[in-house]
């Protein structure tokens, strides 16, 4: 499984990539979100993978015993994931802001939108 | 695309929802659950009536404006910081009451620090749902 | 010494508000603050003299050994005396000269952070706190130079001495860190022990050319000379005092701090004997044909710059005996002459040598302060500067090979410094009266009294100098050569070789005075090629510079996005390339492939839908693809035993895709906007990506993880967190300030979503 995660690490990362250099908006948004998956995945796998022992303490118990999940890249992702929303959604806000403002989301035509003199509606 | 079926279904679930996502919230601390959870499924479900019933309705359920959500999110978590500055110990350490309560269980400073973190998530989420869905109505 | 230093800031920093009630009397107020740190520095004269060393400290970050030491001895209480005394003078003229212009509360601000800042430098023993002083100072010179900064002359003059000082300040720097390698310690005074090391070390000659560097930029040395003419665009009384007085005497201070630790060598004594002498000749015979009363005393000054640096150089006893009492002597001269520059420039308008003459008459106090000064300035008994241009001319002698050579280069430039002083110590008093800008009337008391004390001063020290800085001479001695010398000062020295050479310098300057006129026409011609001008070196630095950086940005800021992404993504594979195969192939183990059904399932959803987000024209495919993606990632969390990652992800993907169906019916349509070479290129770059992070994670994860942090927070999330789901003990106890920190993050990105709807609003009301 840690090979294949690897190789999906990898896929999304490319995905990520390849939606970024994109000229529509659009897709590089969809691009962004990649990179956050890919970024999560990437710190889920390199804190090792540990399957059905959640970083639970069981009732009774006064701490964890091995074999249990490494729950420190679990409350960093935990942060990544909402960040990544936040992110996301602001993004998706912009996203609309601009192509309601210059109406394209050809990012080679907004190059030139920093000198608009007159708003377009 | 109004739909009497969900419309019906959200006046039902929405409470349901909101609850779940206190239980997740006040669970949190030994169970799945926590906070980022608990303010995302709360946000989820307003915006499961949004889609039902409108953007307007939503609103006047909500009562509060989102941004003032987000404002007092905050502000729990910061006050979450103040009792153990008080009794002076490290800055953001944990201090909790000796009495378990009933339905709630231990209190503590994490637990309304986890409250804030759960109203501003709540707050945000909110806030952009429905600022997209009034920008569609111009 | 720290708590006068922190009133000085503190004083500064009121001095502005303090401006404006008291404006008529902001002369005598701000002076009375230079005053009090003189005389209580004063106060400590006896006990220094009498070899005491006080030391004070004041941690700063001891866990870095960087603290405010402070060392009081004989060589800084003479430059401590030096800077408050002149500051008194200064602080004081100011009241007047400055008066009437619109920001002179800032004038007094940075003047006054100038002169704290400079008294810490010459206090600081740490060197780190030293160089802190020492950027200060370069920084409020830079504000005092471009104080008038509605001149273009002005701000390129401001910006020149900053990039000088400020490139030679990093060059210093470099040289006190590894200075401070050799003895583990940023304490100068912890040196003076290891001169044997420090000088066996391999850096050592590294060590003497940063530290040079930096002295030398600071104190308008050959070749970065250039600045401190240039540096005249300053208010006179900024002149009078940062550029000859104080501020650039620094250089020299520090040369002669660490000559006991970095001196003795051939290296050291002769790169000074001959920077010294090349700036002591470059400055005199550049005076020659300048007609601004300032720009002749820069010129001047640097020349004695050069012979204080050359006196450090030749290092010997007398010349360290030269050494303290030209710069005691200098000080008070220049610092009047300034003045009384700036007098003339203020009640006449002009500064023009040409211009004025036979102002005796009306200005009968300013002639005769000047004509004081003018005498120690030239040499001539019985003032001070009459006992420190003999004690130079003395320690020359003693030098066997270089002397004969160092002899006639001081005679020349010392026969240059009298024509300046004939030039802006009496033409402008004397002979036929011509018609000034302005008419002429003799300055008020803020601006003849000080000057007139400083001249004074100058005249009791050359009579009487042993009862007033004889104590200090022996003591800075010890401090630069750390030897007791039982050095005495004294006015005459009888009949001897050394008399008759300071009556040459004075007929040569008279002969310089009386050619002067004849050929300064054709001296004026003279224009040197730029090969030989380190100033035109420095133009041509400062614009390769701009358009390096020109160069750069069209290259690297081209506005295309992809561009941006593209370059750093391959800089960082090309960087990461090395280390990365450098660890040659990672270790897979069968293991690794082992993989039950429902697995190969979610990441085979997973792929399938990564490629039809790519893929895919239509716009609802592609964002239920996304979701689909997100889900899986979430049932991959499950199956990994992260139940709280798996229950977020399932909510915010949940609320994204909620999001993007509000905005898809808005969504411009897809449509190919870039070129199949293009779409290869992406692809091509995105494959190296992906592949690059597959090698990584399987290099990073080939061995075991043995974190302490897993088995800390798995031992003491129950006993110290109260809680038993490990990962949110960690969220909100252990680890609650990022999570604080994370929220606020948050609450901008909503307050940016909401400024951006704002605006909306706002145009649509209009």
């Amino acid at each position: 499984m840690k090979l294949l995660l690897a190789l999906m690490v990898g896929l999304l990362y490319g995905a990520g990539t390849y939606l970024i250099l994109r000229r529509s908006l659009v897709k590089v948004i969809f691009g962004l979100i990649f990179l956050g998956h890919a970024a999560n995945l990437l710190i889920f796998t390199m804190g090792r993978l540990t399957k059905s022992a959640p970083a639970f303490i069981p009732p009774g118990a006064q701490a964890l015993s091995e074999p249990y999940a490494d729950p420190l890249p679990q409350a960093l992702i935990l942060t990544a994931i909402v960040i990544g929303f936040g992110v996301q959604a602001f993004a998706i806000v912009l996203f609309r802001r601009a192509y309601k403002l210059v109406g394209t989301d050809d990012l080679d035509k907004m190059r030139s939108t920093d000198t608009l003199k007159q708003v377009p509606f | 695309m109004f739909s009497i079926i969900l419309s019906t279904a959200s006046k039902y679930l929405l409470p349901l929802l909101l609850i779940f996502s206190f239980f997740l919230l006040l669970r949190g601390h030994n169970e799945p659950g926590g906070g980022f959870v608990g303010g995302l499924v709360a946000a989820a479900a307003y915006a499961l009536y949004f889609i039902a019933n409108g953007v307007e309705e939503a609103k006047k359920l909500l009562k509060a404006e989102p941004i003032k959500i987000i404002a007092a999110g905050l502000l729990v978590a910061l006050v979450s910081t103040l009792p153990a500055l008080l009794a002076g110990r490290d800055f953001m350490s944990g201090l909790w009451l000796e009495p378990q309560f009933p339905v709630i269980g231990k209190v503590g400073t994490p637990l309304l620090f986890d409250a804030g973190v759960f109203l501003l998530v709540l707050g945000i989420a909110v806030k952009i749902i429905f600022s997209l869905a009034e920008e569609d109505k111009r | 010494m720290f708590n006068l230093l922190l009133v000085g800031f503190i004083a500064s920093a009121a001095a502005p508000f303090l401006y404006k009630p008291f404006r008529n009397y902001f002369g005598w107020i701000s002076a009375s603050f230079p005053l009090y740190l003189f005389i209580s520095f004063l106060s400590r004269y006896r006990e220094i003299a009498g070899g005491r060393v006080i030391r004070e400290s004041v941690s700063w970050f001891p866990s870095l050994g960087i603290n405010l030491t402070f060392l009081l001895d004989g060589l800084s209480l003479t430059f401590v005396l030096i800077i408050t005394l002149i500051g008194t003078v200064v602080f004081l003229y100011a009241g007047a000269y400055m008066k009437g212009h619109a920001h002179t509360d800032r004038f007094y601000l940075y003047i006054g952070l100038f002169m704290t800042s400079m008294v810490g430098l010459v206090l600081c023993d740490n060197m780190i706190a030293l160089f802190v002083f020492w950027e200060l100072t370069s920084v409020t010179s830079y504000l005092l130079i471009g104080f008038n900064h509605h001149l273009e002359t002005s701000r390129k003059a401001a910006l020149q001495a900053l990039l000088v000082t400020g490139g030679g300040g990093l060059a210093l720097l470099a040289g006190l860190l590894l200075l401070a390698g050799i003895s583990q310690s940023f304490e100068i005074s912890s040196l003076y022990h290891l001169h044997a090391v420090v000088i066996q070390s391999p850096v050592y000659a590294g060590i003497v050319i940063l530290v040079l560097i930096g002295a030398f930029s600071k104190s308008a040395q050959f070749p970065f000379h250039f600045w401190l003419p240039n540096a005249m665009e300053a208010p006179t009384p900024v002149s009078a005092y940062l550029h000859s007085a104080t501020m650039v005497k620094a250089g020299i201070y520090l040369i002669a701090r660490l000559n006991h630790i970095l001196g003795g060598t051939a290296l050291w004594q002769d790169t000074l004997v001959v920077i010294g002498t090349l700036t002591m000749l470059t400055g005199a015979i550049l005076a020659f044909t300048q007609m601004d009363l300032k720009k002749l005393l820069a010129y001047s000054t640097l020349s004695v710059l050069g012979t204080l640096t050359l006196l450090l150089g030749i290092g010997s006893r007398l010349a360290i005996k030269a050494f303290f009492i030209y710069l005691v002597a200098h000080s008070l001269y220049k610092g009047t002459l300034f003045l009384v520059a700036g007098t003339l420039d203020h009640e006449t308008g002009t500064r023009d040598v040409a211009l004025l003459g036979g102002l005796k008459r009306k200005l009968p106090l300013t002639m005769l302060t000047a004509a004081l000064a003018s005498f120690s300035m030239m040499g001539i008994i019985p003032l001070v500067g009459f006992i420190g241009k003999e004690t130079v001319y003395a320690s020359i002698l003693e030098l066997q090979t270089w002397g004969p050579f160092l002899l006639a280069a001081a005679v020349v430039a010392n026969g240059l410094i009298v024509m300046v002083t004939m030039l802006v110590g009496f033409k402008p008093f004397w002979g036929s009266a011509q018609a000034t800008p302005k008419p002429p009337h003799e300055a008020p008391l803020k601006m003849w009294l000080g000057p007139a004390l400083l001249a004074i001063l100058g005249l009791l020290m050359g009579l009487c100098p042993n009862a007033l800085i004889g104590g200090l001479l022996d003591r800075s001695a010890l401090s630069i050569l750390s030897e007791e010398m039982g050095l005495v000062i004294k006015l005459w020295h009888g009949f001897n070789f050394v008399l008759l050479l300071s009556l040459v310098t004075l007929l040569l300057g008279f002969l310089f005075y009386a050619l002067r006129g004849k050929y300064l026409p054709a001296a004026q011609k003279v224009q040197l090629s730029p090969i030989a001008k380190p100033s035109a070196w420095y133009e041509a630095g400062l614009n390769g510079m701009l358009s390096l950086a020109g160069l750069q940005t069209r290259i690297l800021q081209n506005g295309y996005l992809r561009y941006y992404i593209i370059t750093i993504l391959v800089t960082t594979m090309a960087l990461a390339l090395y280390p990365l195969f450098g660890a040659g192939t990672p270790a897979v183990h069968w293991a690794d492939f082992s993989i039950t059904l429902y697995e190969a399932a979610i990441l085979l959803v997973m792929a399938i839908s990564t490629f039809m987000v790519i893929t895919s024209d239509s716009r609802l495919k592609a964002i239920v693809a996304i979701g689909v993606v997100g889900f899986m990632m979430g049932i991959n969390f499950i199956i990994h035993s992260a139940p709280d990652l798996a229950l977020t992800t399932f909510a915010i993907e949940t609320l994204t895709v909620i999001l993007f169906v509000l905005v898809l019916y808005k969504l411009p349509k897809f449509i190919r906007l870039s070129g199949t070479a293009n779409r290869v290129r992406d692809a091509l770059i995105a494959t190296a990506v992906g592949v690059f992070m597959t090698l990584m994670v399987l290099h990073v994860t080939a061995g075991d993880l043995a974190s302490e942090l897993k088995t800390y927070f798995a031992a003491n999330s129950l006993p110290l967190g109260k809680g038993r789901n490990v990962v949110n003990v960690i969220l909100v106890d252990f680890r609650a300030i990022d999570t604080l920190g994370e929220i606020t993050v948050l609450a901008v990105a909503a307050i940016g979503v909401f400024a951006l709807l704002k605006l909306r609003l706002d145009r649509k009301e209009k």
